[in-house]
Protein backbone atom coordinates (compact mmCIF):
# COMPACT_ATOMS: atom_id res chain seq x y z
CA UNK A 1 0.00 0.00 0.00
CA UNK A 2 1.79 3.19 -1.02
CA UNK A 3 0.38 6.35 0.28
CA UNK A 4 2.08 9.69 -0.72
CA UNK A 5 2.32 12.32 2.19
CA UNK A 6 0.63 14.34 0.09
CA UNK A 7 -2.81 12.54 0.62
CA UNK A 8 -1.83 11.39 3.49
CA UNK A 9 -1.98 14.93 4.97
CA UNK A 10 -5.28 15.43 3.33
CA UNK A 11 -7.28 12.53 4.24
CA UNK A 12 -6.28 12.93 7.63
CA UNK A 13 -7.72 16.40 7.76
CA UNK A 14 -10.83 14.95 6.81
CA UNK A 15 -10.82 12.50 9.93
CA UNK A 16 -9.24 13.73 12.15
CA UNK A 17 -9.71 16.61 14.62
CA UNK A 18 -9.24 20.13 12.78
CA UNK A 19 -6.97 20.71 15.94
CA UNK A 20 -5.00 17.27 14.62
CA UNK A 21 -5.05 17.92 11.02
CA UNK A 22 -3.49 21.15 11.23
CA UNK A 23 -1.24 20.01 13.67
CA UNK A 24 0.04 17.47 10.92
CA UNK A 25 -0.20 20.09 8.27
CA UNK A 26 2.00 22.08 10.31
CA UNK A 27 4.31 19.43 10.48
CA UNK A 28 4.17 18.63 7.13
CA UNK A 29 5.95 21.71 5.95
CA UNK A 30 8.95 19.37 6.03
CA UNK A 31 7.83 16.61 8.42
CA UNK A 32 5.22 14.12 7.43
CA UNK A 33 7.35 10.44 6.69
CA UNK A 34 7.02 9.00 2.70
CA UNK A 35 6.55 5.27 2.95
CA UNK A 36 10.46 4.83 2.32
CA UNK A 37 10.76 6.39 5.88
CA UNK A 38 7.46 4.71 7.56
CA UNK A 39 8.46 1.42 6.24
CA UNK A 40 11.66 1.88 7.95
CA UNK A 41 10.09 3.31 11.45
CA UNK A 42 11.59 1.46 13.49
CA UNK A 43 14.84 2.09 12.79
CA UNK A 44 14.09 5.59 12.69
CA UNK A 45 13.04 5.51 16.26
CA UNK A 46 16.27 3.63 17.41
CA UNK A 47 18.29 6.63 15.61
CA UNK A 48 16.37 9.60 16.28
CA UNK A 49 19.29 11.68 14.58
CA UNK A 50 17.26 11.03 11.82
CA UNK A 51 14.94 13.00 12.27
CA UNK A 52 17.03 15.98 13.88
CA UNK A 53 15.39 18.28 16.02
CA UNK A 54 12.02 18.64 13.74
CA UNK A 55 8.73 18.13 15.18
CA UNK A 56 7.93 14.59 14.25
CA UNK A 57 4.27 15.83 14.08
CA UNK A 58 3.03 12.89 15.83
CA UNK A 59 3.96 12.16 19.40
CA UNK A 60 2.72 10.47 22.81
CA UNK A 61 0.36 13.96 23.86
CA UNK A 62 -1.23 13.95 20.26
CA UNK A 63 -1.49 10.42 19.33
CA UNK A 64 -4.83 10.58 21.39
CA UNK A 65 -6.31 12.87 19.33
CA UNK A 66 -5.98 10.78 15.93
CA UNK A 67 -9.25 8.55 15.28
CA UNK A 68 -9.37 5.76 16.99
CA UNK A 69 -12.71 4.20 15.80
CA UNK A 70 -12.29 2.40 11.95
CA UNK A 71 -15.42 0.97 10.84
CA UNK A 72 -15.71 -2.10 8.45
CA UNK A 73 -18.08 -2.96 5.09
CA UNK A 74 -20.71 -5.84 6.43
CA UNK A 75 -19.08 -9.49 6.70
CA UNK A 76 -15.32 -7.78 5.63
CA UNK A 77 -12.54 -7.97 7.28
CA UNK A 78 -10.67 -5.36 5.01
CA UNK A 79 -9.58 -1.99 6.14
CA UNK A 80 -11.18 1.03 4.20
CA UNK A 81 -9.15 2.80 2.20
CA UNK A 82 -10.17 6.62 4.11
CA UNK A 83 -8.68 4.58 7.25
CA UNK A 84 -4.66 3.67 5.94
CA UNK A 85 -3.84 7.56 6.37
CA UNK A 86 -4.78 7.83 9.96
CA UNK A 87 -3.39 4.15 11.15
CA UNK A 88 -0.71 5.14 9.27
CA UNK A 89 0.22 7.72 11.85
CA UNK A 90 -0.65 5.43 14.70
CA UNK A 91 1.95 3.08 13.20
CA UNK A 92 4.14 5.73 12.95
CA UNK A 93 4.06 6.77 16.41
CA UNK A 94 4.48 3.17 17.65
CA UNK A 95 6.88 2.64 15.18
CA UNK A 96 9.22 5.52 16.73
CA UNK A 97 7.91 4.63 20.28
CA UNK A 98 8.90 0.66 21.17
CA UNK A 99 7.55 1.39 24.60
CA UNK A 100 4.29 2.26 23.16
CA UNK A 101 1.63 -0.35 22.83
CA UNK A 102 -2.06 -0.67 21.84
CA UNK A 103 -4.77 -2.98 21.80
CA UNK A 104 -6.93 -3.45 19.23
CA UNK A 105 -10.50 -4.37 19.67
CA UNK A 106 -12.91 -6.14 16.91
CA UNK A 107 -16.34 -6.12 16.69
CA UNK A 108 -18.81 -6.93 14.51
CA UNK A 109 -22.82 -6.04 14.60
CA UNK A 110 -25.27 -8.54 15.15
CA UNK A 111 -26.10 -10.38 12.20
CA UNK A 112 -24.59 -14.37 11.80
CA UNK A 113 -24.27 -16.41 14.52
CA UNK A 114 -22.34 -14.73 17.75
CA UNK A 115 -18.98 -17.44 17.51
CA UNK A 116 -19.00 -16.36 13.92
CA UNK A 117 -18.72 -12.77 15.02
CA UNK A 118 -16.12 -13.40 17.68
CA UNK A 119 -14.02 -14.79 14.63
CA UNK A 120 -15.23 -11.91 12.27
CA UNK A 121 -13.86 -9.19 14.51
CA UNK A 122 -10.60 -10.84 15.24
CA UNK A 123 -9.82 -11.06 11.62
CA UNK A 124 -10.77 -7.11 11.94
CA UNK A 125 -8.45 -6.68 15.09
CA UNK A 126 -5.88 -8.81 12.79
CA UNK A 127 -5.96 -6.41 9.56
CA UNK A 128 -5.13 -3.57 11.56
CA UNK A 129 -2.56 -5.71 13.07
CA UNK A 130 -0.96 -6.79 10.14
CA UNK A 131 -1.20 -3.14 8.54
CA UNK A 132 0.75 -1.94 11.75
CA UNK A 133 3.74 -4.56 11.90
CA UNK A 134 4.05 -3.95 8.00
CA UNK A 135 5.10 -0.74 8.93
CA UNK A 136 7.16 -1.89 11.41
CA UNK A 137 5.55 -1.62 14.75
CA UNK A 138 6.65 -4.82 16.66
CA UNK A 139 4.63 -7.43 17.78
CA UNK A 140 5.05 -7.03 21.52
CA UNK A 141 3.73 -4.01 20.53
CA UNK A 142 0.14 -4.67 19.56
CA UNK A 143 -2.54 -6.84 21.40
CA UNK A 144 -5.13 -8.39 19.92
CA UNK A 145 -9.01 -8.68 21.45
CA UNK A 146 -12.40 -9.81 19.72
CA UNK A 147 -15.87 -8.76 21.17
CA UNK A 148 -17.77 -9.89 18.19
CA UNK A 149 -21.29 -8.68 18.60
CA UNK A 150 -21.51 -8.37 22.46
CA UNK A 151 -20.55 -4.80 22.64
CA UNK A 152 -22.27 -2.97 19.96
CA UNK A 153 -22.00 0.68 19.60
CA UNK A 154 -23.65 2.96 21.97
CA UNK A 155 -25.67 4.04 19.04
CA UNK A 156 -27.04 0.57 18.19
CA UNK A 157 -26.41 1.30 14.63
CA UNK A 158 -25.00 -2.11 12.80
CA UNK A 159 -22.95 0.18 10.39
CA UNK A 160 -21.12 1.88 13.71
CA UNK A 161 -20.63 -1.67 15.09
CA UNK A 162 -18.21 -3.59 12.90
CA UNK A 163 -15.39 -1.74 13.68
CA UNK A 164 -11.72 -1.55 15.27
CA UNK A 165 -10.94 0.44 17.61
CA UNK A 166 -7.67 1.47 18.83
CA UNK A 167 -6.67 2.18 22.49
CA UNK A 168 -3.33 3.21 24.04
CA UNK A 169 -2.37 0.57 26.57
CA UNK A 170 0.79 2.12 26.99
CA UNK A 171 2.50 5.67 25.07
CA UNK B 1 -34.30 -36.80 44.58
CA UNK B 2 -35.96 -32.97 45.25
CA UNK B 3 -33.78 -32.23 48.55
CA UNK B 4 -30.34 -33.99 46.69
CA UNK B 5 -31.18 -30.98 43.68
CA UNK B 6 -32.48 -28.57 46.47
CA UNK B 7 -29.33 -29.06 48.40
CA UNK B 8 -27.30 -28.85 44.93
CA UNK B 9 -29.10 -25.23 43.89
CA UNK B 10 -28.46 -24.18 47.46
CA UNK B 11 -25.06 -24.68 48.50
CA UNK B 12 -24.09 -22.65 44.83
CA UNK B 13 -25.27 -19.28 45.25
CA UNK B 14 -26.13 -16.58 47.50
CA UNK B 15 -28.45 -14.67 45.02
CA UNK B 16 -31.05 -12.73 44.35
CA UNK B 17 -34.53 -14.40 43.36
CA UNK B 18 -36.81 -13.09 40.91
CA UNK B 19 -39.67 -14.26 38.14
CA UNK B 20 -37.55 -12.59 35.71
CA UNK B 21 -38.93 -14.49 32.38
CA UNK B 22 -42.47 -15.31 31.95
CA UNK B 23 -43.83 -17.85 29.74
CA UNK B 24 -46.87 -16.71 26.93
CA UNK B 25 -47.62 -19.14 24.30
CA UNK B 26 -48.78 -17.71 21.35
CA UNK B 27 -49.55 -20.54 19.49
CA UNK B 28 -50.60 -24.43 20.06
CA UNK B 29 -51.29 -27.07 17.88
CA UNK B 30 -54.87 -27.28 16.64
CA UNK B 31 -55.83 -30.07 18.38
CA UNK B 32 -54.48 -29.84 22.03
CA UNK B 33 -55.45 -33.04 24.71
CA UNK B 34 -58.03 -31.05 27.09
CA UNK B 35 -57.43 -31.81 30.86
CA UNK B 36 -58.93 -30.31 34.06
CA UNK B 37 -55.95 -29.86 36.85
CA UNK B 38 -58.70 -29.48 39.59
CA UNK B 39 -57.20 -27.02 42.54
CA UNK B 40 -55.64 -29.00 45.53
CA UNK B 41 -56.64 -29.23 48.82
CA UNK B 42 -54.84 -27.88 51.22
CA UNK B 43 -54.88 -30.04 55.06
CA UNK B 44 -52.60 -26.89 56.72
CA UNK B 45 -52.87 -24.24 58.99
CA UNK B 46 -51.04 -21.66 57.00
CA UNK B 47 -51.14 -20.60 53.40
CA UNK B 48 -48.91 -22.21 51.29
CA UNK B 49 -45.58 -20.66 49.56
CA UNK B 50 -46.97 -21.80 46.20
CA UNK B 51 -50.12 -22.83 44.06
CA UNK B 52 -49.07 -26.05 42.96
CA UNK B 53 -51.90 -26.97 40.85
CA UNK B 54 -51.25 -23.70 39.19
CA UNK B 55 -47.82 -24.47 38.37
CA UNK B 56 -48.46 -27.94 36.94
CA UNK B 57 -51.55 -25.93 34.73
CA UNK B 58 -48.42 -23.56 33.49
CA UNK B 59 -46.13 -26.36 32.83
CA UNK B 60 -48.58 -27.97 31.04
CA UNK B 61 -49.91 -24.87 29.11
CA UNK B 62 -46.70 -23.86 28.31
CA UNK B 63 -46.15 -27.17 25.94
CA UNK B 64 -48.75 -26.01 23.91
CA UNK B 65 -50.23 -29.84 24.04
CA UNK B 66 -52.50 -28.98 26.67
CA UNK B 67 -55.53 -27.10 27.10
CA UNK B 68 -56.55 -26.28 30.08
CA UNK B 69 -60.10 -26.24 31.97
CA UNK B 70 -60.62 -22.51 33.58
CA UNK B 71 -61.01 -23.36 36.90
CA UNK B 72 -64.67 -21.05 37.35
CA UNK B 73 -66.10 -23.57 35.13
CA UNK B 74 -65.02 -26.07 37.29
CA UNK B 75 -68.59 -27.30 38.81
CA UNK B 76 -66.59 -28.98 42.16
CA UNK B 77 -63.47 -29.08 43.52
CA UNK B 78 -62.72 -33.23 44.48
CA UNK B 79 -59.83 -34.04 45.78
CA UNK B 80 -59.67 -37.92 44.92
CA UNK B 81 -61.63 -40.71 43.00
CA UNK B 82 -64.77 -41.07 45.35
CA UNK B 83 -65.71 -37.49 45.04
CA UNK B 84 -65.55 -37.37 41.24
CA UNK B 85 -68.84 -37.41 39.45
CA UNK B 86 -67.54 -38.08 36.35
CA UNK B 87 -70.70 -37.26 34.34
CA UNK B 88 -70.55 -33.84 34.85
CA UNK B 89 -66.57 -33.65 33.93
CA UNK B 90 -67.05 -35.41 30.28
CA UNK B 91 -69.67 -33.33 29.26
CA UNK B 92 -67.35 -29.93 30.04
CA UNK B 93 -65.64 -32.03 27.17
CA UNK B 94 -61.95 -32.93 29.01
CA UNK B 95 -60.21 -35.98 28.05
CA UNK B 96 -57.97 -36.23 31.55
CA UNK B 97 -58.29 -34.49 35.03
CA UNK B 98 -55.51 -34.51 37.96
CA UNK B 99 -56.82 -34.00 41.87
CA UNK B 100 -54.88 -34.18 44.88
CA UNK B 101 -54.26 -33.01 48.13
CA UNK B 102 -51.58 -31.81 50.19
CA UNK B 103 -50.94 -31.67 53.88
CA UNK B 104 -47.90 -30.87 56.50
CA UNK B 105 -45.93 -33.25 57.01
CA UNK B 106 -42.44 -34.45 59.22
CA UNK B 107 -40.40 -33.00 56.58
CA UNK B 108 -42.09 -30.51 54.47
CA UNK B 109 -45.66 -30.99 52.49
CA UNK B 110 -46.93 -34.31 51.46
CA UNK B 111 -48.83 -34.87 48.24
CA UNK B 112 -51.44 -37.14 47.36
CA UNK B 113 -52.05 -37.25 43.23
CA UNK B 114 -54.91 -38.82 41.03
CA UNK B 115 -54.43 -38.99 37.04
CA UNK B 116 -57.88 -40.19 35.45
CA UNK B 117 -59.01 -40.84 32.16
CA UNK B 118 -62.18 -39.24 32.21
CA UNK B 119 -63.97 -41.12 29.42
CA UNK B 120 -63.20 -45.06 30.99
CA UNK B 121 -62.98 -42.89 34.15
CA UNK B 122 -59.92 -45.55 34.85
CA UNK B 123 -57.04 -44.04 37.32
CA UNK B 124 -54.11 -43.77 35.24
CA UNK B 125 -51.16 -42.58 37.56
CA UNK B 126 -51.57 -41.89 41.55
CA UNK B 127 -48.71 -41.20 43.69
CA UNK B 128 -48.12 -39.23 47.06
CA UNK B 129 -44.92 -37.56 47.43
CA UNK B 130 -43.41 -36.18 50.47
CA UNK B 131 -41.42 -32.69 49.70
CA UNK B 132 -38.71 -33.78 52.00
CA UNK B 133 -38.16 -30.29 52.53
CA UNK B 134 -37.83 -29.50 48.73
CA UNK B 135 -39.43 -26.34 47.31
CA UNK B 136 -42.92 -27.02 45.96
CA UNK B 137 -42.03 -26.19 43.16
CA UNK B 138 -40.35 -28.69 42.43
CA UNK B 139 -43.38 -30.78 43.51
CA UNK B 140 -45.25 -29.13 41.29
CA UNK B 141 -42.82 -29.60 38.22
CA UNK B 142 -42.52 -33.48 39.06
CA UNK B 143 -46.19 -34.43 38.82
CA UNK B 144 -45.96 -32.22 35.39
CA UNK B 145 -43.51 -34.14 34.46
CA UNK B 146 -45.43 -37.52 35.48
CA UNK B 147 -48.72 -36.32 33.60
CA UNK B 148 -47.14 -35.21 30.57
CA UNK B 149 -45.43 -38.64 29.83
CA UNK B 150 -48.74 -40.25 31.22
CA UNK B 151 -50.61 -39.09 28.44
CA UNK B 152 -48.05 -38.31 25.68
CA UNK B 153 -45.68 -40.86 26.05
CA UNK B 154 -43.18 -38.54 25.86
CA UNK B 155 -41.06 -37.57 29.48
CA UNK B 156 -41.33 -34.26 30.41
CA UNK B 157 -39.28 -31.90 30.83
CA UNK B 158 -40.68 -29.80 33.52
CA UNK B 159 -37.90 -30.29 36.11
CA UNK B 160 -35.14 -29.10 33.97
CA UNK B 161 -33.20 -25.74 34.15
CA UNK B 162 -31.88 -22.88 31.43
CA UNK B 163 -29.34 -21.09 32.06
CA UNK B 164 -29.13 -17.86 29.60
CA UNK B 165 -27.06 -14.55 29.71
CA UNK B 166 -28.86 -11.17 30.00
CA UNK B 167 -27.30 -7.63 28.74
CA UNK B 168 -28.68 -4.47 30.16
CA UNK B 169 -27.76 -1.17 29.48
CA UNK B 170 -25.58 0.13 26.79
CA UNK B 171 -21.87 1.70 26.43
CA UNK B 172 -19.64 1.37 29.63
CA UNK B 173 -22.23 1.08 31.98
CA UNK B 174 -23.88 -2.71 30.00
CA UNK B 175 -24.14 -5.22 32.22
CA UNK B 176 -23.97 -8.71 31.97
CA UNK B 177 -25.52 -11.09 33.91
CA UNK B 178 -25.37 -15.28 33.93
CA UNK B 179 -28.53 -16.40 34.82
CA UNK B 180 -29.98 -19.61 35.54
CA UNK B 181 -34.20 -20.30 35.67
CA UNK B 182 -36.44 -23.21 35.88
CA UNK B 183 -37.94 -24.02 32.01
CA UNK B 184 -40.71 -21.89 32.98
CA UNK B 185 -38.68 -19.06 33.33
CA UNK B 186 -39.38 -18.87 37.21
CA UNK B 187 -37.18 -18.72 40.28
CA UNK B 188 -34.29 -17.08 38.08
CA UNK B 189 -30.91 -16.79 40.05
CA UNK B 190 -27.70 -14.24 38.85
CA UNK B 191 -24.52 -17.11 38.58
CA UNK B 192 -22.13 -14.48 37.35
CA UNK B 193 -23.05 -10.64 36.73
CA UNK B 194 -20.03 -8.59 35.34
CA UNK B 195 -19.06 -5.36 33.28
CA UNK B 196 -17.78 -7.40 30.31
CA UNK B 197 -19.30 -10.00 28.26
CA UNK B 198 -20.52 -13.66 29.48
CA UNK B 199 -20.82 -15.99 26.15
CA UNK B 200 -21.53 -19.72 25.28
CA UNK B 201 -22.94 -21.31 28.30
CA UNK B 202 -22.91 -24.95 27.60
CA UNK B 203 -23.79 -28.14 30.42
CA UNK B 204 -21.98 -31.42 30.67
CA UNK B 205 -24.40 -34.26 29.57
CA UNK B 206 -24.80 -34.95 33.43
CA UNK B 207 -25.84 -31.62 34.35
CA UNK B 208 -23.18 -31.59 36.98
CA UNK B 209 -20.93 -28.64 35.27
CA UNK B 210 -21.40 -25.93 33.22
CA UNK B 211 -19.10 -24.42 31.11
CA UNK B 212 -18.85 -20.71 29.60
CA UNK B 213 -16.65 -17.92 28.46
CA UNK B 214 -16.08 -14.54 30.13
CA UNK B 215 -14.27 -11.66 29.64
CA UNK B 216 -13.99 -10.31 32.93
CA UNK B 217 -10.03 -10.31 33.28
CA UNK B 218 -10.76 -8.44 29.58
CA UNK B 219 -9.58 -11.52 28.00
CA UNK B 220 -11.87 -14.30 26.83
CA UNK B 221 -11.46 -17.47 29.12
CA UNK B 222 -13.55 -20.44 29.38
CA UNK B 223 -14.56 -21.36 33.07
CA UNK B 224 -16.08 -24.09 34.38
CA UNK B 225 -18.67 -24.07 37.03
CA UNK B 226 -19.29 -27.08 39.06
CA UNK B 227 -22.61 -27.74 40.60
CA UNK B 228 -21.84 -29.70 43.28
CA UNK B 229 -19.32 -28.23 44.94
CA UNK B 230 -20.05 -24.77 43.87
CA UNK B 231 -16.56 -24.38 42.08
CA UNK B 232 -15.29 -22.42 39.76
CA UNK B 233 -12.31 -23.43 37.35
CA UNK B 234 -10.60 -21.94 34.71
CA UNK B 235 -9.24 -23.55 31.76
CA UNK B 236 -5.87 -22.46 30.32
CA UNK B 237 -6.53 -19.49 27.50
CA UNK B 238 -4.14 -18.74 24.52
CA UNK B 239 -3.52 -15.81 22.73
CA UNK B 240 -6.65 -14.97 20.70
CA UNK B 241 -9.73 -16.15 20.85
CA UNK B 242 -10.82 -18.59 23.36
CA UNK B 243 -14.65 -19.86 23.15
CA UNK B 244 -17.43 -21.97 21.86
CA UNK B 245 -17.16 -24.52 24.49
CA UNK B 246 -19.01 -27.89 24.02
CA UNK B 247 -18.84 -30.87 25.87
CA UNK B 248 -18.37 -34.84 25.35
CA UNK B 249 -20.42 -37.47 26.52
CA UNK B 250 -18.10 -38.28 29.26
CA UNK B 251 -17.88 -34.63 30.70
CA UNK B 252 -13.84 -35.85 30.71
CA UNK B 253 -13.80 -33.55 27.24
CA UNK B 254 -13.96 -30.01 25.71
CA UNK B 255 -14.47 -29.33 22.29
CA UNK B 256 -13.36 -25.54 22.25
CA UNK B 257 -12.36 -22.83 19.62
CA UNK B 258 -8.84 -21.48 19.76
CA UNK B 259 -7.28 -18.93 17.18
CA UNK B 260 -3.48 -19.53 18.99
CA UNK B 261 -1.96 -20.82 15.38
CA UNK B 262 -3.96 -17.65 13.45
CA UNK B 263 -7.37 -18.24 12.38
CA UNK B 264 -10.22 -20.17 14.28
CA UNK B 265 -9.95 -23.97 14.77
CA UNK B 266 -11.76 -26.70 16.81
CA UNK B 267 -9.52 -27.80 19.36
CA UNK B 268 -10.29 -31.32 21.97
CA UNK B 269 -8.93 -30.62 25.55
CA UNK B 270 -9.02 -33.60 27.56
CA UNK B 271 -9.44 -32.09 31.07
CA UNK B 272 -8.30 -35.11 32.39
CA UNK B 273 -4.48 -35.61 31.10
CA UNK B 274 -4.69 -31.40 29.84
CA UNK B 275 -3.81 -32.70 26.57
CA UNK B 276 -4.97 -30.67 23.88
CA UNK B 277 -5.48 -32.08 20.25
CA UNK B 278 -5.88 -29.91 17.48
CA UNK B 279 -9.23 -31.00 15.13
CA UNK B 280 -9.62 -29.22 12.34
CA UNK B 281 -6.95 -27.44 9.95
CA UNK B 282 -8.27 -24.59 7.33
CA UNK B 283 -7.43 -20.84 6.95
CA UNK B 284 -11.56 -20.24 6.87
CA UNK B 285 -13.62 -19.83 10.37
CA UNK B 286 -14.10 -23.19 12.01
CA UNK B 287 -16.35 -22.52 15.01
CA UNK B 288 -18.91 -23.82 17.19
CA UNK B 289 -18.36 -27.36 17.86
CA UNK B 290 -21.02 -29.73 19.20
CA UNK B 291 -20.19 -33.40 19.80
CA UNK B 292 -22.83 -36.19 18.14
CA UNK B 293 -24.40 -38.37 21.21
CA UNK B 294 -22.31 -40.92 20.57
CA UNK B 295 -18.95 -38.95 21.07
CA UNK B 296 -17.58 -40.15 17.93
CA UNK B 297 -17.69 -37.15 15.77
CA UNK B 298 -17.83 -33.26 16.12
CA UNK B 299 -19.89 -31.50 14.12
CA UNK B 300 -19.04 -27.82 13.66
CA UNK B 301 -19.62 -24.54 11.71
CA UNK B 302 -17.30 -23.73 8.64
CA UNK B 303 -17.11 -20.80 6.09
CA UNK B 304 -14.11 -22.76 4.16
CA UNK B 305 -16.70 -23.36 0.88
CA UNK B 306 -17.82 -19.52 1.05
CA UNK B 307 -20.57 -19.13 3.59
CA UNK B 308 -21.29 -20.83 6.68
CA UNK B 309 -21.77 -24.39 6.99
CA UNK B 310 -22.37 -27.28 9.13
CA UNK B 311 -19.86 -30.06 8.47
CA UNK B 312 -19.25 -33.55 10.55
CA UNK B 313 -15.57 -34.30 11.26
CA UNK B 314 -15.17 -37.82 12.50
CA UNK B 315 -12.74 -38.32 15.59
CA UNK B 316 -11.12 -41.61 14.37
CA UNK B 317 -10.81 -41.31 10.48
CA UNK B 318 -10.59 -37.36 10.61
CA UNK B 319 -12.63 -37.97 7.27
CA UNK B 320 -14.76 -34.43 7.61
CA UNK B 321 -18.14 -34.26 5.48
CA UNK B 322 -20.59 -31.30 4.79
CA UNK B 323 -24.27 -32.08 6.41
CA UNK B 324 -26.24 -29.14 5.02
CA UNK B 325 -26.93 -28.24 1.24
CA UNK B 326 -30.25 -26.21 1.66
CA UNK B 327 -29.90 -22.62 1.68
CA UNK B 328 -27.00 -20.31 1.95
CA UNK B 329 -25.91 -20.35 4.90
CA UNK B 330 -26.62 -22.87 7.82
CA UNK B 331 -24.52 -22.53 11.65
CA UNK B 332 -24.37 -23.44 14.79
CA UNK B 333 -26.18 -26.94 14.83
CA UNK B 334 -27.03 -29.24 17.73
CA UNK B 335 -28.48 -32.64 17.97
CA UNK B 336 -31.26 -34.30 19.47
CA UNK B 337 -30.19 -37.16 21.91
CA UNK B 338 -31.13 -39.70 19.59
CA UNK B 339 -28.93 -37.71 16.84
CA UNK B 340 -32.02 -38.10 14.68
CA UNK B 341 -32.80 -34.47 13.64
CA UNK B 342 -30.00 -31.36 13.61
CA UNK B 343 -31.16 -27.84 14.74
CA UNK B 344 -29.49 -24.41 13.43
CA UNK B 345 -29.63 -20.57 12.37
CA UNK B 346 -30.66 -21.10 8.76
CA UNK B 347 -30.60 -17.95 6.45
CA UNK B 348 -32.50 -17.13 3.67
CA UNK B 349 -33.67 -13.77 1.75
CA UNK B 350 -36.23 -13.01 5.13
CA UNK B 351 -33.50 -13.55 7.74
CA UNK B 352 -32.16 -16.01 10.17
CA UNK B 353 -34.30 -18.22 11.53
CA UNK B 354 -34.42 -21.67 13.44
CA UNK B 355 -34.48 -25.03 11.34
CA UNK B 356 -34.37 -28.47 11.55
CA UNK B 357 -32.63 -31.10 9.34
CA UNK B 358 -33.41 -34.84 9.41
CA UNK B 359 -30.00 -35.82 9.03
CA UNK B 360 -30.69 -39.33 7.11
CA UNK B 361 -32.74 -37.35 5.05
CA UNK B 362 -31.05 -34.23 4.45
CA UNK B 363 -35.29 -32.72 4.65
CA UNK B 364 -34.78 -29.54 6.16
CA UNK B 365 -38.04 -27.67 8.14
CA UNK B 366 -38.16 -23.82 8.90
CA UNK B 367 -39.41 -23.46 12.25
CA UNK B 368 -39.80 -19.67 12.53
CA UNK B 369 -40.77 -17.14 11.01
CA UNK B 370 -38.97 -14.20 13.06
CA UNK B 371 -36.07 -13.01 11.43
CA UNK B 372 -33.33 -12.34 14.22
CA UNK B 373 -33.05 -16.09 15.55
CA UNK B 374 -30.09 -17.28 17.16
CA UNK B 375 -28.48 -20.35 19.24
CA UNK B 376 -31.26 -22.71 19.47
CA UNK B 377 -31.00 -25.27 22.26
CA UNK B 378 -32.73 -28.72 22.58
CA UNK B 379 -35.30 -29.89 25.51
CA UNK B 380 -33.68 -33.22 26.86
CA UNK B 381 -36.72 -34.87 25.64
CA UNK B 382 -36.53 -33.27 22.22
CA UNK B 383 -39.77 -31.85 21.55
CA UNK B 384 -38.92 -28.17 21.53
CA UNK B 385 -36.30 -25.96 20.88
CA UNK B 386 -35.20 -22.79 23.02
CA UNK B 387 -33.67 -20.02 21.00
CA UNK B 388 -33.26 -16.32 21.35
CA UNK B 389 -34.86 -13.77 19.00
CA UNK B 390 -36.12 -10.00 18.94
CA UNK B 391 -39.21 -8.91 19.86
CA UNK B 392 -39.56 -4.99 19.33
CA UNK B 393 -35.79 -4.58 18.96
CA UNK B 394 -35.34 -6.63 22.17
CA UNK B 395 -33.67 -9.72 22.75
CA UNK B 396 -35.73 -12.12 24.39
CA UNK B 397 -36.36 -15.95 24.59
CA UNK B 398 -38.44 -18.20 22.42
CA UNK B 399 -39.57 -21.68 22.08
CA UNK B 400 -40.82 -23.92 19.07
CA UNK B 401 -41.74 -27.11 19.22
CA UNK B 402 -39.63 -29.50 16.42
CA UNK B 403 -42.37 -30.17 14.61
CA UNK B 404 -43.16 -26.38 14.21
CA UNK B 405 -46.41 -26.55 15.84
CA UNK B 406 -45.87 -25.28 19.37
CA UNK B 407 -44.13 -21.53 19.69
CA UNK B 408 -43.87 -19.36 22.91
CA UNK B 409 -42.21 -16.68 23.80
CA UNK B 410 -40.45 -16.12 27.18
CA UNK B 411 -40.00 -11.72 27.88
CA UNK B 412 -38.22 -10.86 30.33
CA UNK B 413 -38.01 -7.71 32.18
CA UNK B 414 -34.15 -7.70 32.80
CA UNK B 415 -33.09 -6.30 29.51
CA UNK B 416 -31.40 -8.23 26.22
CA UNK B 417 -31.58 -12.07 26.77
CA UNK B 418 -29.71 -14.16 24.77
CA UNK B 419 -28.04 -17.79 24.33
CA UNK B 420 -30.44 -19.96 26.03
CA UNK B 421 -28.82 -23.29 27.52
CA UNK B 422 -31.55 -25.80 28.20
CA UNK B 423 -30.46 -28.28 30.80
CA UNK B 424 -30.49 -31.88 30.36
CA UNK B 425 -32.68 -34.31 32.61
CA UNK B 426 -31.30 -33.49 36.35
CA UNK B 427 -33.36 -36.19 38.20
Amino acid sequence: MKVSSLTQVKKVSKFASIAVAALIVAGCSGQVKTDAEVDDASAASTSPASTGSQITGINAENVGDLQSVYYFEFDQSVIRSEALPSLALHAQFLAQNSAAAVRLEGHADEQGTREYNIALGERRAQAVEQFFIGRGVGGNQVETISYGEEKPDFSGLASKSRRVEVRYTAK
Amino acid sequence: MFKRFCITLAALFSISVNAEVFVEVVEGIEEPTHIAVVPFGWDGDNALSEDVSAIISNDLRQSGMFKLMAEQDMLSSPERQDQIFFRDWRISGNDYMLVGSLKPSATGVSAHVELFDILSEQKIWAQDIDSEGASLRDVAHYIADQVFQKITGIRGAFSTQVVYVTAQGRGDSRKYRLQMADSDGARSQTILSSNEPIMSPTWSRDGKKLAYVSFETDRPVIYIHHWETGVRQSIQSFKGLNGAPAWDPTGNKLAIVLSKDGNPEIYVLNLISGSLERITRHYGIDTEPTWSPDGRSILFTSDRAGRAQIYSVDLASRVTKRLTFKGSYNSRGRLTQDGRFLTMVHQDSAGYHIAVQELKSGNLRILTSSKDDESPSISPNGVVVMYATKQGGKGVLAGVSLDGKIKFTMPSSLGEVREPAWSPFLN
